[in-house]
């Protein structure tokens, strides 16, 4: 009986190191790809071990393209132009290629892996991005579902990014998930305090970062974030300025306006903000005070259904309707949007109607 | 076995004894990847590769290793694992090899490791005590009737993808009802060739 156990055991074990051995030696010589170089907006060459997919390896580089999904080719963001040595688009991409985009030659860098040498194309902005560990300095209620979250950087110490831009908070595993999951945020502190950053997170019940945010971070703990991403920042005209947000849609626009009064710049800004009613309000001092240092900047603030107790003498309704009534004129004037889908969508139809040409208006949504 | 020669078990596995809609093995992939012919030509080439040779290895193993060891009983994960290293190592090879190759069906090979049929066509291989030629030919058969299926279902799939569908029906539902035609009208086949 235990003969015949231990037979069992051993001959087990004997076929699957074998097997074993066959894929350790096909990994070593039919998957090794040796020493590949990668030449990077024709500019720059880096070599690099071959075999692995192209996001992870420039990520080893120091290089970090946006991605929300870790490389599962889920989410279609790391888009990359691949210019020579990737052969055609695989199955698993095509779903997230446009017919045009093909024809420019971009692939999702999660699933060309690194073989042949290759000349790739990334946008100039994404080498300023890097992975920065920080600490939380300060955590505190903006409303009742919107917390202000400040980090210091602590490696790299110093950030610098264009206001409105995003960064990627990491959330480490933890109840809701068993690995890092990534989420955007728009920094919202002052570009010219290079040493820390602030976002502001709105609760979304079961959302995995918000949850964490908003139930588990606290003052003191480590946090990871990687950065700057996006185009939405001030255009340097001399055009008249339309802000419209809702919700943690003030984020980027803070930002901006920071950066106006760091600048002294004298452009004529309205910030109108939607919210349902007083206790959706928040930064109401700092705005005050944007409004008083700036020289032509005001603060229009819109209720859609002010609260019973709410003693509210300020404007009244949709914020698509409030723009539509208070904005006088659109000539010479851009706008910057931020906030939900459907309000941005909604805010576009209201300001094209009333003449503002599609180019000039700029738009993050939070999807 | 004599009684039957190879061709005759081709033959019957492609369409007596179709592995997917006699057994219904193999469901998984072929209800995911039957949106287009494309991707089901692809998938369906890998699954005649993997199951010929995979069916070939596990009877040298079953019939030079575990009979002679008497360890029969472990012939179920020792297919399995063989199966799943093979489909490996050839993802590799074919990667390294042929670039055109890889797209149109090394992608696929990872989602074969899980399919029943594979393991299924190893499996019945031993029940009816087929020679290596006969399985050489049980495993080629299996391969080209499941292929036969998909591209069957993909190409019905796609008109029905333009047709009006009840919307309790759409996706899954309209899939497995044409699956089960499909199976009844490969049962006219039944008689031709008796495998058991």
């Amino acid at each position: 009986m235990l003969t015949a156990f231990l037979i069992s055991v051993g001959v087990m074990c004997a076929i699957t190191t074998v097997l074993a051995v066959l894929m350790i030696l096909a990994d070593a010589t039919i998957a090794n790809y040796g020493d590949v170089r990668i030449t990077i907006n024709d500019s720059k060459q880096i070599t690099v071990e071959g075999g692995r997919h192209l996001l992870a390896t420039l990520k080893d580089e120091q290089i970090f393209i946006p991605s929300a999904c870790g490389g599962r080719g889920s989410c279609g963001l790391c888009k990359l132009k691949i210019l020579e040595g990737a052969g055609d688009p695989l199955p698993t991409e095509l779903p997230w290629l446009a017919p045009d985009e093909q024809r420019r030659k971009v692939r999702l860098s999660c699933q060309v892996k690194v073989k042949n040498p290759l000349r790739i194309e990334i946008p100039e902005e994404l080498f300023n991005v890097k992975q920065y560990e920080a600490e939380v300095t300060a955590i505190r209620d903006l409303t009742y579902d919107i917390k202000e979250v400040r980090l210091k950087l602590l490696s790299p110490a110093a950030i610098s990014f264009r206001a409105g831009q995003f960064v990627q908070f990491e959330v480490p595993p933890y109840e809701l998930s068993n690995e890092p999951v990534y989420r955007a945020y728009s920094i919202s502190s002052d570009p010219g305090k290079e040493d820390e950053i602030e976002m502001e997170i709105r609760y979304v019940p079961n959302g995995i970062c918000t949850t964490y945010v908003h139930r588990h971070l606290k003052t003191g703990d480590k946090a990871v974030v990687n950065g700057p991403y996006g185009d939405f920042y001030l255009r340097d005209t001399n055009r008249g300025i339309v802000f419209v947000a809702g919700g943690s849609g003030m984020a980027p626009i803070k930002s901006i306006l920071h950066q106006m009064l760091n600048e002294g710049n004298r452009r004529t800004a309205r910030y109108f903000f939607g919210a349902r009613a007083v206790k959706d309000l928040f930064l109401l001092d700092e705005m005050k005070d944007f409004q008083s240092k700036l020289p032509d900047f005001q603060f229009i603030p819109a209720l859609s259904e002010p609260g019973p107790g709410d003693d509210w003498s300020g404007e009244q309704g949709l914020i698509t309707d409030v723009v539509d009534r208070c904005l006088e004129t659109v000539d010479n004037t851009e706008a910057y949007l931020c906030g939900s889908p459907l309000m941005i969508d909604a805010c576009i139809e209201v300001l094209k109607n009333k003449g503002m040409p599609g180019e000039l208006i700029y738009y993050d949504k939070f999807a | 076995m004599t009684e039957i020669g190879w061709f005759a078990i081709f033959f019957s596995a492609v369409f007596t004894n179709n592995i997917l809609l006699t057994n219904y093995l193999g469901m998984c992939s072929f209800l995911g990847a039957s949106k287009n012919v494309k991707t089901a030509l692809g998938l369906g080439s890998a699954v005649i590769f993997v199951m010929t040779f995979t069916s070939v290895l596990n009877w040298l193993v079953y019939h030079h290793v575990l009979v002679r060891l008497d360890l029969v009983y472990l012939r179920f994960i020792v297919f399995i694992i063989v199966i799943a290293a093979f489909v490996q190592i050839v993802e590799m090879i074919i990667e390294r090899v042929s670039e055109a190759l890889y797209a149109a069906l090394g992608i696929f090979l990872p989602l074969i490791t899980v399919n029943c049929a594979i393991l299924g066509v190893s499996l019945f291989m031993i029940i009816r005590e087929y020679t290596l030629a006969a399985s050489f030919a049980y495993g080629l058969g299996s391969g080209v009737g499941w292929a036969v299926a998909i591209l069957a279902m993909a190409g019905i799939r796609e008109k029905t993808a333009r047709s009006r569908i009840p919307r309790g029906l759409e996706g899954a539902g309209i899939t497995l009802i044409i699956a089960g035609i499909m199976a009844l009208a490969f049962m006219g086949f039944n008689g031709m060739i008796n495998l058991n």
